[in-house]
């Protein structure tokens, strides 16, 4: 008979690990990342290779200091999902140190200091992200353009090869004869917000090549890519359908309802839907466990909020995208939503709370 | 083969979905493939006095006693209690404390008897045959007698559940057959063996009830099981048709569709009230374990010494279903089963979801075990040190009381009671779904535990708070009362003594201006004595209210009580611990208020 100390029941193995959950959701963003890879070059690899190593040595670091045991802490891979995050968001050329600084905030500020794993109660990932954006906008708003011929043609854009995009993250020195005007391009959200604000009426605006059959070109496939992933991680049950769905109903909803009165000043709801980060946004970091809603009720009031807030700050907000401020928004408000949207207990008339 | 329900003309009876529930590895046929086998009768039986929720028994039998098979050895105190009964004939050769099955691992005082292998029958009581002619009444007193209670675990006594009351009409009977743990096969064993005494004992349960219907619910997972009980149901109704209905129902296999508030969902679509009991909403939940019991009872007399119990796990060499006499030691069973095999990893009494661990097999066979089930290391890994919570979620999912299991862990690590509380902690039925499901291997079970036990601490704590608080109230008031009337008895007197000195007076004048002139000669002596007399004097006109002032000042300096008392007080607010001791008395007042 074994000699551990007494455990209640249930007696049966436990059919899952947190280990197990976290390498299921590294596994969800290989196609999405695949596409990032083949529309903006070799840089993101780089950097999630970097933000990864920089995550897991601060998270090691915290720990040693906090006197925890730091192997089981690393084990469970959940700072290797907040890197990788934090890789696919920023732009693939964004100097190492900046990775750093984003990971370091991430893992000590935002998860280490308010308890590690568990107790942070904003995403690391999206936190790191608006720290940087915030403190670098320039740099964190250089993006390149997608690899597509017709659009660097018409642009008179170049791409990267490998040792151009790291020598331009680890010294920040640009290729011989390119100047950052040749290798980066407005985002498509970018390019609709500036000319929406200069007058341009959306029939114009789609005339450029950057559009492709529903949001930018290129952009809309690497959304595509992230949905398949989502999907995955519903059929694992990894997650539920509950936070993606409603987070692209309050955003379909909102963007549909104002481009239906004004479909010139309004783009319609599928750029909204497949620009930026949308789709990466609903299934892989508003569904971040630890910051989101528990309750059912709560995860859809959740979701819709995020996707509401999204379509008014890309709209009225002063920054392009809006997918982690609107993340950050709702995960202070996680905790008050859950109290409010408790579910109804078995034999109990009303919900309590 | 159609597995619907039977006498209803093939009309499907509609199933209700509870919240939650998991899947989970049956792990039945390891137990159920043989028929059911004779445990040996074993030299030493070990009948604990407790076998049941409520009062346990009275030992009304002597070390040294004869006893015979079906006697009563132990008595039932008071209504919620069950006798005992001895599971065959012998001696007793002790009444004293012995390990039994019991999460604690403590003793508990139990009856034993040395057998004699004549497994002599004492007299019993006569049959009731024809039941339908009997009262209600004598029935429940038989049911009673026989010592029945509830052997699906819970072990309540059968003919206290069976008096709802007249204020509570019932009218379903339900009888719990789906056996949802995983490796426990005894009821399937018993249906499938059994079916007509279960059947007979439902139409006992049903007169004795009232009950306009009854349902039998069995996770399809049995489908032998199924067929045998709707069998039995035709045979019998074929016989009386004038009964009330009785309808086999197969119902999915989902863990826990056998607990009684879950089963009762999906058989009705109705919910127990949170805190309740069945029989609020119009219904009891019997097992059929306890309806074969019942049909014993009253059919032949018998009272309930045996019962079936499932030995299994894979650390046993022959998993399967043994006829065990109550006080059986579970070290035979496993004996029978050929010894364990392997690693032992862990000996549980009951299902793997909801048994608890035992630290080995010399326990004996109660009333309400069901199985003895032998974990090897991979059917029971150890789940590691827990993580953090992450807040996924999965527990909540899987939760059939629809409870938020993440926010009850966290408010219990907390040692929040109060906010435990506030997420239903007591609706909670510790299925062990969420811990199952737990990606983290935390042992929310555990931790629910804890935290109930914590709750009802606190309860009797608060109880004892207000029990002394009232205590205190009416000491303050009986005080009260003391000084008041003290104070009423003073004035009469006074008014007697006043008028009566007044006449005096006018009746003998020159005797008063004897006193008058006597009291003056006395003061100018005291003027010249000096101040001391006068204090003397002032002293002996005010000893009326000193002589009871003293005890209160004497009781002041004393106990915290009457500091208490003091601190009341307008006229003497003591600042002492006053202040600590309200705060302590006030808490409870403002829980209540929440």
């Amino acid at each position: 008979m074994s000699t551990g100390s007494f455990v209640s029941s249930p007696h049966t193995a436990r059919v899952n690990r947190v280990d197990w959950v976290m390498l299921q959701v590294c596994l969800a963003m290989v196609p999405g990342t695949l596409a990032l890879v083949w529309y903006f070059g070799w840089g993101v690899l780089i950097n999630m290779a970097l933000a990864t190593m920089f995550a897991v040595s601060a998270e090691a670091l915290v720990l040693t200091l906090r006197g925890r045991p730091v192997l089981p802490a690393i084990g469970d891979y959940s700072a290797v999902v907040t890197a990788l995050l934090f890789a696919l968001t920023v732009p693939p050329t964004l100097p190492w140190w900046l990775t750093l600084l984003g990971m370091l905030f991430a893992i000590v500020i935002v998860k280490q200091l308010y308890g590690g794993i568990g107790y942070n109660p904003f995403n690391p990932a999206m936190a790191g992200y608006v720290f940087l954006l915030i403190s670098y906008p320039v740099a964190m708003t250089s993006w390149l353009p997608p690899d597509v011929p017709e659009l660097l043609q018409a642009r008179d854009l170049v791409t990267l090869s490998f040792m151009d995009s790291a020598r331009l993250i680890f010294t920040g020195a640009l290729p011989p004869s390119l100047t950052w005007d040749a290798i980066t391009a407005a985002t498509p959200l970018d390019e609709m917000r500036t000319l929406i604000d200069q007058g341009v009426v959306i029939d114009e605006i789609r005339q450029s090549p950057l559009w492709g059959d529903f949001g930018g070109r290129g952009w809309e496939w690497v959304g595509n890519w992230f949905l398949l992933g989502g999907l995955f991680l519903i059929w694992r049950r990894v997650i539920t359908w509950h936070i993606p769905v409603s987070f692209f109903a309050g955003l379909l909803v909102m963007a549909g309802l104002f481009w239906f009165l004004d479909p010139q000043t309004h783009p319609n709801p599928a750029f909204h839907l497949f620009s930026g980060a949308a789709i990466l946004g609903a299934f892989f970091i508003a569904t971040d466990p630890v910051s989101a809603c528990t309750t059912r009720r709560g995860q859809l009031v959740y979701g819709a909020s995020i996707g509401a807030l999204v379509f008014v700050i890309r709209t009225w907000g002063g920054y392009p995208d809006a997918v982690a401020f609107a993340v950050l928004l709702l995960n202070i408000a996680a905790p008050t939503i859950d109290h409010y949207t408790q579910p109804r207990v078995f034999g109990q008339r009303r919900p309590a709370g | 083969m159609k597995l619907h329900s039977s006498n209803a003309a093939g009309r499907k009876h509609k199933r209700w979905r509870f919240h939650g529930g998991i899947h989970l590895p049956e792990e039945k046929d390891l137990s159920n493939r043989e028929p059911v086998q004779d445990a040996p009768l074993p030299s030493q039986l070990v009948i604990p006095l407790q076998q049941h929720i409520g009062a346990p028994a009275r030992p009304c039998v002597a070390v040294g006693d004869r006893v015979l098979k079906g006697q009563v050895i132990g008595e039932p105190q008071g209504y919620v209690s069950a006798p005992v009964h001895a599971s065959s004939s012998g001696v007793v050769s002790a009444i004293e404390p012995r390990a039994v099955a019991h999460p604690s691992g403590l003793q508990a005082p139990c009856i034993v008897i040395d057998t004699d292998g004549d497994d002599t029958w004492a007299k019993l009581p006569e049959p009731i045959l024809d039941f339908k002619q009997a009262d209600a009444a004598t029935l429940r007193e038989r049911i009673r007698a026989g010592g029945i209670v509830g052997m699906g675990g819970a072990s309540f006594p059968s003919s206290v559940k069976l008096n709802p009351g007249a204020d509570q009409p019932i009218d379903t009977l339900i009888i719990n057959g789906a056996e949802c743990e995983p490796y426990i096969t005894c009821d399937d064993l018993l249906m499938r063996e059994c079916a007509a005494d279960i059947v007979d004992g439902i139409r006992i349960m049903l007169h004795v009830l009232g009950a306009k219907r009854c349902l039998v619910g069995i996770e399809d997972n049995k489908p032998e099981a199924l067929l045998a009980m709707q069998q039995a149901v035709v045979l019998r109704g074929r016989e009386s048709s004038s009964s009330a209905p009785i309808e086999v129902v197969r119902i999915p296999t989902l863990y826990p569709s056998g607990g009684e508030k879950q089963l009762i969902k999906i058989l009705t679509g109705k919910e127990v009230p949170s805190h309740g009991i069945p029989a609020q909403i119009g219904i009891v939940c019997q097992n059929v374990g306890t309806a074969n019991a019942v049909a014993d009872a009253v059919l032949r007399g018998r009272p309930l010494i045996e019962r079936l119990v499932t030995v299994t796990g894979r650390a046993v060499v022959h998993p399967r279903n043994y006829r065990v006499r109550v006080g059986a030691p579970a070290t035979g069973l496993v004996e029978r089963s050929g010894g364990y095999r392997g690693e032992l990893a862990k000996l549980v009494v009951g299902g793997p979801m909801m048994g608890f661990r035992v630290d080995g097999d010399a326990i004996p066979i109660t009333k309400a075990v069901n199985c003895i089930l032998a974990l090897s290391p991979e059917e029971s890994p150890d789940p590691g040190e827990p993580l953090a919570c992450i807040r996924c979620g999965r527990c909540a999912e899987v939760c059939p009381a629809n409870l938020l299991p993440q926010q009850l862990y966290w408010h219990a690590r907390a040692k929040d009671i109060d906010k435990v509380q506030d997420y239903n902690l007591f609706d909670c039925i510790e299925c062990g779904c969420c811990a199952h499901v737990c990606p983290s291997h935390i042992p929310l079970v555990q931790y629910y535990r804890y935290a109930k036990t914590e709750s009802w601490a606190r309860e009797r704590e608060k109880r004892a708070a207000e029990h002394a608080r009232e205590r205190h109230a009416a000491r303050e008031a009986r005080l009260e009362r003391m000084e008041r009337e003290r104070k009423a008895n003073l004035r009469k007197k006074k008014e007697v003594i006043a008028p009566k000195s007044a006449a005096a007076a006018g009746d003998a004048d020159p005797k008063k201006a004897a006193i008058e002139a006597a009291r003056k000669r006395a003061a100018a002596k005291k003027a010249a004595a000096g101040q001391v007399i006068d204090s003397a004097v002032a002293r002996a006109s005010d000893a009326g209210t000193a002589s009871t002032a003293e005890p209160v000042a004497d009781q002041a300096g004393g106990t915290p009580k009457v500091q208490l008392v003091a601190s009341t007080s307008p006229a003497q607010p003591s600042r002492t611990d006053a202040p600590a001791k309200r705060e302590s008395v006030r808490e409870p007042v403002s829980e209540d208020q929440d």
